[in-house]
């Protein structure tokens, strides 16, 4: 169809008028609070007619602009509506004494004061700290072991890998619950204990980072075999010619050629581990007790910090301090990102 | 390899194989069989098949999908209908984002908009999460249409999180296409959104596919944005939200609790049995690229 077409000149013009008319009508309902319920309706109709007013604009020469504004709009106003904005707001909010609803006035740096002063929170932090050490390795180590054992030449591999990667296929809150069973009934009456591992904050630790690497080893699998899968196959036959036995190869060569998917996953273990939420909501909900940490009681001892910047803000409706938190881990898991990324790209350079 | 490793390793390693499997497999092998059992029963025996019988399980289901919190079949059609208009708008306006950056890397705004897009993928939702219920809240009293214990709300945050990883991995894709095929269509007179709908977006299917499934898993499974938005005790629930919302009713009914687990993985289950092949492909490429 000819862009210049008549027809699509008087399209464009009366979508764009109406659109306008619309558009501006609503934003006057709205601002001299005229009760109107069709106002929204008016307001999404009046955006969708000015886009289309504006494909049908009868211009050649910028008609490649316009497509591009219009190929670009959607995708960049719903992530500046849900993630720029918020962003900026969440730490200019975190400055604040906003209550979630509205503030009142600028507090300066008192939320991250306060924030410093809780013990329960530097305990969400070490103990945050202590999960992705812990998970990092095991992990990986987990993940990559089972990598091997599937890049071997057993029989029924297809059933093993499928079966290792289910665990992930499962959202963190079902997981949870299932587990919770399973240690606060099946785990007693396997070993015959009289009390579960949940019930304790140290064992119930343990426990949250069983469940982690059962769910995510499988997947972290997945990702070393296709990595082991693409050592070339002329530098194991020359090793095993020049006499190198299993270990030998293992550490001499397919450890070294796979060094980038072990950056790969590494990143992905320390990222997520990090967020950890669902599980830990799940599993002990942050509960367990800590006599003595700088000198108080706790009650949140298997709390992570993503969980602790929620029960701040949603159970004690501290919005502003749970604001302040959030932002603190933001910075730290940015940072930690950038500085992993360094290193490995480092190391990746020198091999 | 040109020798044969030797028998008696092969089957040690089954046997390894074997026994990891079996760990895997056992919490859902417990999932199943307790939820054939009374509550009673479960405690007796969490392990084994005793007291296990059709009809308690159908008893069991009963109570389960008709239970005024978890209400399966509403919070099944909520979490489908979400994922998939998500996945589906997901993969068009991504496509059409990523080619438009793509086909500009040369001018500044769109290395601009592709670095914002990178860059945003380090936040975490957690900063974000309480400024944006209040964002959704004044945004749907401005428009008069509720933002948040709606639908079209979270599918619209959905575009807005899953955006930056569906450019980027889009991006690398699109980067590969040669653009003397796009050429040779304007010479012929196609118009940009021809060449993108009629050419481009059909040569993305491979990789289309990987962001749907990396972003179909996260967005069924996903439990925090949905929890936030709806609330556990709105009209409107997602199923993690209806699992957490029915366990937080019933405490320690565990035959009911693992009831309404085995309801909420079974689709999870069925859908990696039938694309197994894919999902796996799909999970592997997105942590590559």
């Amino acid at each position: 169809m000819n862009i210049l077409s008549p027809v699509r000149r008087i399209t464009s013009y009366v979508c764009l008028l109406a659109g306008i008319v619309m558009f501006v009508a609503s934003l006057y309902m709205d601002i001299t609070g005229v009760k109107n319920d069709a106002r929204g309706t008016l307001l999404v109709v009046g955006v969708l007619l000015i886009i289309a007013g504006l494909y049908f604009f009868p211009t050649l020469k910028h008609h490649r602009t316009i497509i591009n504004i219009l190929f670009l709009f959607p995708l960049l106003f719903t992530f500046a509506v849900t993630v720029i904005i918020p962003l900026l707001l969440g730490i200019y909010y975190s400055f604040t004494d906003w209550n979630g609803i509205k503030m009142t006035k600028m507090v300066g740096f008192e939320n991250y004061a306060k924030m410093f002063n809780q013990p329960a929170f530097i305990w969400s932090i070490l103990l945050t700290f202590l999960f992705v050490v812990f998970n990092m390795i095991l992990v990986n180590l987990v993940g990559f072991l089972l990598a091997l054992l599937c890049t071997t030449k057993i029989k029924g591999l297809g059933f093993f890998r499928a079966s290792y990667f289910l665990p992930n296929l499962i959202g963190g809150i079902v997981l949870g619950y299932i587990w919770q069973f399973i240690f606060a009934n099946v785990v007693t009456e396997i070993f015959n204990q009289p009390w579960s591992w949940l019930a304790n904050s140290n064992t119930a630790f343990m426990a949250i980072i069983i469940v982690y690497i059962w769910q995510y080893a499988g997947y972290i699998m997945l990702i070393y075999i296709t990595g082991l899968t693409t050592v070339p196959r002329d530098v194991l036959e020359a090793s095993a010619i020049d006499g190198a036995n299993a270990i030998q190869t293992l550490f001499k060569i397919k450890i070294p050629m796979i060094a980038s998917t072990i950056t790969i996953c590494t990143f992905l273990t320390l990222t997520s581990a990090f967020k950890q939420f669902d599980v830990n909501l799940a599993l002990t909900g942050g509960k367990g007790s800590i006599p003595d940490f700088m000198g108080k009681y706790l009650s949140n001892g298997t709390e992570m910090i993503a969980l602790n910047i929620y029960t701040t803000a949603i159970n004690d409706r501290s919005y502003s301090l749970g604001q302040a938190k959030a932002v603190l881990f933001f910075i730290i898991l940015a940072t930690v990102s950038i500085i992993q990324v360094r290193i490995s790209n480092k190391k990746e350079v020198e091999m | 390899m040109n020798r044969e490793p030797k028998k008696s390793t092969l089957a040690i390693q089954f046997v390894i194989a074997v026994c990891i499997a079996l760990y895997i497999l056992f919490p859902f092998f417990l999932v199943v069989i307790n939820s054939f059992k009374y509550n009673t029963a479960i405690s007796e025996d969490p392990i084994g098949f005793k007291g296990a019988s059709f009809e308690q399980f159908i008893s069991n289901l009963d109570g389960v999908v008709n239970n005024d919190h978890f209400k399966f079949w509403n919070a099944f059609g909520t979490s489908a209908i979400i994922t998939v208009i998500s996945l589906v708008l997901l993969a068009m306006f991504g496509g059409m984002a990523a080619w438009v950056i793509c086909r500009n890397n040369k001018k500044a705004w769109a290395n601009v908009i592709y670095f914002i897009f990178i860059a945003s993928m380090i936040i975490p939702f957690q900063v974000v999460m309480l400024p944006l219920i209040s964002t959704f809240r004044d945004v749907g009293k401005f428009i008069n249409i509720s933002m948040l214990q709606s639908i079209p709300g979270i599918i619209f945050a959905y575009c807005g999180f899953g955006g930056a990883m569906t450019v980027f991995i889009l991006n690398g894709f699109i980067k590969g296409i040669p653009f003397e095929l796009e050429e040779a269509a304007y010479i012929d007179g196609c118009l940009p959104e021809q060449v993108f709908f009629r050419i481009i977006f059909p040569m993305l299917k491979p990789v289309i596919m990987t962001v749907t499934i990396l972003n179909g898993m996260w967005i069924w499974n996903d439990f925090l944005l949905p929890s936030l938005m709806l609330g556990l005790n709105g009209e409107v629930k997602t199923l993690p939200v209806a699992v957490q919302a029915f366990v937080g009713s019933y405490v320690k009914d565990w035959s009911m609790i693992l009831t309404a687990a085995l309801l909420a993985i079974i689709p999870m289950i069925v859908v990696f049995l039938i694309g197994q092949k894919q999902i796996v492909q799909g999970m592997v490429d997105g942590a590559i690229k």
